[in-house]
């Protein structure tokens, strides 16, 4: 490949992967809120929300 | 009381969801190939610029509206918009947010379709042995709904209804149970598939297998920057164009799955992690795939001539019969991977376009989940048959551009002066830094109050009134022509009737007025759609009113 062409394929593709696991992660490193939260998965005592089978 | 009480299931369900509506047939389609039209590695510039002045501030604005709204009980845009401001036209400008979603899904539904059956097709091994004419007119004799090689009558049309089937079946399910768990399955297997053919592409070497190039010619043609286009509006309108396609920001869908967000969760990191998902899987994995291999095995002229008439050429007509140059297991692969994963982008996108409807009916008329998606399965057949049965007479690409391009310029420059402008900056950044798990830059408050809007108004005049082959610098000076591009040339059919008066031959006469007479007529049931919707809004609103709700 050109060199122009690499450095900018480059910085492209570790930009926009970086940022991509970075946020990724920081989503994943989040602390919980407390419930009722929005997700039903860490749910048991929230009445309001619907089974996901209904 | 509204029937809808319905839930994500976790907030990487919720994160794969939304960037799963992003990610779409265009990440791999379409994206490469206006690269390669607009200036190959300079277009990334303007890309990215563009993703951060208008795409991430869109984001933000259209995941806060839907919270906000979620608080009040809706889950579609018209009663959103309603709820941000008194004046009770808002919620008919949010009938777009209904209204593209059901038009878009006609015609994407059916996409979708192609990629379920050639994933078929791959399996079946009906491109092993084909030349490259061979594969091209499989998909020509597929789209006149011609001939099955299969034997089923009406191939495209049963595929179409297999897609539609399965699709109500997964929003009939409900969110957690449904669409959350297809984009927890489908979003992996499809960065997975696209790993796979990325290095693929990646490690073609000529006069292997029947390569002509290596994968680095077709890198550098997508990626060697050419920075005089930089200074091209019309690259600059193609980069803000290829951000609003690839981010699926001005359909209403983004509003929807954010309304069941509760106003104390986190929306800004959200947003920014589906967001640069998306990205990922455009630019890295996008870019990757299409233009190295085909370039690999066919060269740059011929490349160059078939980008011309767009990525669903190069994807179906030419990369089925290129990947059986690996041997026909290998071929067979790569070609359920490809098309599976044009698969999988595809329903997750199509699962996101049922949402606001059934949300609309739960919250308004009290359906219950199942007859409300049931009822969205039904619209879309109906609504999709037209670009099924017509698709040469043009209905494809008149929904294509109407609903699934003016549609979403119009929607979003209307909802960010609503947000930024009537609703206010002060409520509006408090709605999206509430509860966030990051630190919003401050700076994107200036952004989303001035350069988002303006820069939405100028795509949107851009497209107005694009001047001839795109050259503004000529416009600017005094000749300005509209191109048939534009949207007042499209209203018009200037190109239509232009090939018109100058056919001679009687067939292409009588096959050109057949075209016109079937997208006016495209059009005439696109806005008796959209007309429809308001009017249920309006009876809903009605409603409202006798129940006390307003």
């Amino acid at each position: 490949m050109n060199t122009s062409a690499l450095v900018v394929m480059l910085a492209t593709l570790l930009l926009v992967t970086g940022l991509m696991i970075y946020f990724f992660i920081r989503v994943l490193n989040a602390p919980p809120k407390p419930e009722p939260d929005s997700y039903l998965e860490n749910d048991d005592d929230d009445p309001e929300r619907q089974l996901p089978n209904r | 009381m509204s029937a809808n009480k319905e839930s994500w299931g976790s907030r990487v369900g919720l994160i794969l969801a939304m960037a799963g509506n992003a990610v779409g047939l265009g990440n791999f389609l379409r994206f490469p190939v206006q690269a390669v039209q607009n200036g190959g590695g300079a277009f990334i510039i303007p890309y990215l610029v563009c993703f951060l002045v208008m795409g991430i501030p869109l984001l933000w604005i259209e995941w806060s509206m839907g919270r906000f709204g979620g608080k009040f009980g809706h889950h579609s845009t018209p009663f959103i918009l309603d709820t941000m401001h008194k004046n009770r036209l808002w919620k008919y400008i949010g009938v777009f947010g209904i209204w593209t979603n059901i038009a878009v899904a006609a015609y994407y539904c059916y996409l979708e379709s192609w990629t379920l059956s050639y994933v078929f097709h791959s399996l079946g091994g009906t491109f092993n042995g084909l030349d490259q004419n061979g594969v091209a007119d499989f998909f020509n004799h597929y789209v006149n709904l011609d001939t099955s090689t299969t034997g089923i009558p009406y191939e495209p049309i049963v595929f179409f209804v297999i897609c539609l089937l399965l699709n109500t079946w997964i929003l009939s399910q409900g969110l957690a149970a449904g669409v959350e768990r297809v984009a927890k399955v489908g979003m992996p297997l499809l960065i997975i598939f696209g790993i796979f053919l990325a290095y693929k592409g990646f490690t073609i070497t000529a006069g292997e297998n029947g390569a002509i190039n290596d994968s680095s010619v077709g890198l550098n043609f997508l990626w060697t920057p050419d920075y005089t286009q930089l200074w091209s509006p019309s690259v600059w309108l193609a980069a803000a164009g290829q951000i609003f396609f690839t981010l699926s920001v001005g359909m209403g869908t983004i509003h929807c799955y954010a309304s069941y967000v509760r106003s104390k969760d986190d929306i800004a990191l959200n947003a920014m992690s589906a967001g640069w998902m998306n990205e990922f899987v455009e630019v890295v994995l996008g870019g990757a795939i299409l233009i190295p291999i085909s370039i690999g095995y066919l060269g740059i002229d011929r490349v160059t001539e078939l980008v011309q008439l767009g990525g669903l050429g190069l994807g179906f007509k030419t990369l089925p019969y290129l990947f059986f140059q690996w041997g026909p297991v290998l071929g067979a692969v790569a070609g359920v991977m490809w098309f599976g994963l044009l698969f999988f982008a595809g329903i997750t996108s199509s699962l996101a376009m049922g949402t606001p409807w059934i949300g609309f009916l739960q919250d308004e008329f009290n359906w219950r989940r199942k007859p409300a998606a049931w009822s969205f399965g039904m619209i879309v057949l109906l609504l999709g048959m037209p670009t099924v049965l017509f698709f040469n007479y043009g209905v494809f690409d008149e929904y294509d551009y109407w609903a699934g391009t003016v549609s979403l310029v119009v929607f979003a420059l209307l909802e960010s002066v609503l947000f930024a402008w009537v609703f206010g900056m002060d409520k509006g950044w408090r709605e999206i830094t509430s509860g966030a798990d990051i630190q919003v830059p401050a700076v994107y408050r200036f952004i989303i109050k001035f350069i988002t809007p303006l820069l939405l108004l100028w795509v949107f005049i851009g497209s107005l009134i694009t001047p001839k082959g795109g050259d503004w610098g000529k416009a600017l000076a005094g000749e300005w022509i509209l191109d048939d591009g534009s949207i007042i040339n499209k209203l018009k059919n200037t190109s239509l009737k232009r090939q018109l008066a100058e056919a001679t031959d009687p067939v292409v006469i009588a096959q050109l007025q057949d075209t016109l007479f079937f997208v006016n007529a495209s059009r005439i049931l696109l806005a008796a759609v959209f007309l429809s919707i308001a009017l249920l809004v309006y009876i809903a609103y009605k409603k409202r009113l006798r129940e006390g709700r307003i």
